[in-house]
């Protein structure tokens, strides 16, 4: 057996093994929610959410353009369990929440479930189909489409929550002109970097996907976020062990 | 009961195409082969649903009197003539190439260029909004790594371009980057586990 024969055991070992943490954190842990670090962003997030409520305006979230057939689809499935509980948030607010993305698929979901989130909320479906949007196919379209929406919706709380490249630069820049709130993550690493820097509240790594968790908990979002930190700790011995081997000779 | 059958699909598909991904048993590969082909499928009739959403929200803000209705009907216009002639010429055809390489490539390059300069912008704002070390920190590696790359008017600063770049870029910037991305690698597998295991179900709106 070479080095490759032995990968697809070692996923299948690590799927296998996260079901059961996951399932078996969800159970155990149900009435027990687990404290995670602060994150001061969620905090403000929470805040301007409770603001567009009171005055009305809109608010808005991006998917990006992460096709949900490629890697990058579990940033949009991120972003859209998000946006349901953003959704389920912002229900009693006079203007209903708008979802653009550059994915059709990623549009198509994202009409689902505002349309869940409004009926569950009024008992009635939503009054505008339109709310979520696919503003553009090509990342620049997709950008400049949001655009447009963030400047003619009265929207007064932007989230990136998505697979979206440097292109976010001109989304952040849009909501700095609009001053609005503006919360952005993404997978890319060039657009972390532009989001660093132009952000009023960017998002690093995988906190992405913690977004729901810290949005609204649930029990198996908070196992998923303790599997993750788990993984986490064997890949770092991993990695340390690898590394001692290495030195020592016996890789 | 929709959403239960929609469910159970979206749970056996996913498992599927899982396993036959570990375990190579022909009749599983063959089932995935025939999934993943209704997959496509699926998403290209969804950026047909897709286009047709944009054409009703272009239509909805046309008829309303926005200032930007002219833009609306820019678009639209735009969209009807393309698919036109999409459907009469064949790819590769001069007068479709001729739309993307002298109207759709030079607009996505123009904003790519503004794209410049509002994150120069950003730079130059980035103290004023987040006054903190990790900001500071921030602009000093850009400029340093600008320093390095940028060609100057007297050559090149040589501890800083054989030196100092070499080893932000490819050992402090490397590391962060490989550990950012395996952060992201590990919730991406939480993430689709969450999906496979019916936790969250963006197909029923949940």
């Amino acid at each position: 057996m070479n080095g490759s024969d032995w990968l697809p055991l070692i996923a299948l070992v690590l799927v296998v093994s996260s079901v059961l943490l996951l399932v078996g954190f969800a159970i155990f842990r149900r009435k027990r929610t687990p404290v995670f670090r602060e994150i001061p962003a969620f905090t403000h997030l929470r805040k301007a959410i409770g603001r567009s409520v009171e005055d009305g305006s809109r608010l808005h979230v991006s998917l990006g353009h992460g096709s949900l057939a490629t890697p990058q689809g579990a940033t949009g499935l991120a972003g859209l369990s998000a946006l349901r509980r953003l959704a389920d948030l912002a229900s009693t607010s006079d203007k209903a929440p708008i979802a653009t993305s550059g994915d059709p698929s990623l549009a198509l979901l994202s009409q689902d479930i505002l349309q869940t989130s409004y009926k569950e909320a009024t008992g009635g479906g939503l009054p505008d189909s339109t709310n979520a949007r696919l503003t553009g196919l090509t990342p620049f379209s997709y950008a400049s489409g949001t655009m447009a929406v963030m400047s003619e919706e009265h929207v007064s709380t932007n989230l990136v929550l998505g697979s979206i490249g440097v292109e976010a630069g001109l989304l952040t820049d849009m909501a700095e002109n609009q001053q609005s709130f503006m919360l952005a993550a993404s997978d890319s690493l060039p657009a972390q970097a532009v989001l660093y820097a132009s952000a009023q509240e960017p998002l690093i790594g995988e906190e992405l996907f913690a977004t729901a968790q810290y949005i609204q908990p649930s029990p198996m979002h908070a196992a998923s976020l303790t599997v993750q930190d788990i993984l986490r700790w064997i890949l770092i011995a991993g990695i340390l062990l690898g590394a001692f081997l290495k030195m020592a000779g016996l890789l | 009961m929709k959403n239960l059958l929609s469910t159970v699909i979206a749970i056996l598909a996913g498992l599927i195409v899982l396993v036959g991904f570990f375990l190579k048993i022909p009749i599983l590969l063959e089932i995935r082969t025939i999934l993943l082909d209704w997959a496509v499928i699926v998403a290209a009739m969804a950026v047909f649903v897709g286009v047709i959403n944009m054409i009703r929200v272009n239509n909805t803000q046309l008829s309303s009197g926005q200032n930007s209705r002219y833009y609306n009907l820019v678009l639209m216009v735009s969209l009807v003539l393309t698919f036109g002639l999409g459907l009469f010429f064949k790819t590769g055809h001069p007068i479709m190439n001729f739309i993307f390489y002298s109207i759709q490539m030079p607009i996505e390059k123009m904003l790519m260029a503004l794209l410049a300069v509002t994150l120069l912008l950003a730079s130059i704002r980035l103290l004023q909004k987040r006054l903190n070390l990790f900001s500071v920190l921030f602009l000093l590696v850009t400029l340093l790594i600008l320093l390095g790359t940028a060609p100057l008017p007297f050559g090149e600063i040589p501890f800083i371009s054989r030196i100092l770049r070499p080893f932000i870029t490819q050992i402090l910037a490397g590391a962060g980057a490989r550990g950012i991305l395996l952060g992201i690698a590990l919730a991406t597998i939480t993430t689709g586990l969450r999906i496979l295991l019916a936790a969250d179900r963006p197909y029923g709106g949940k």
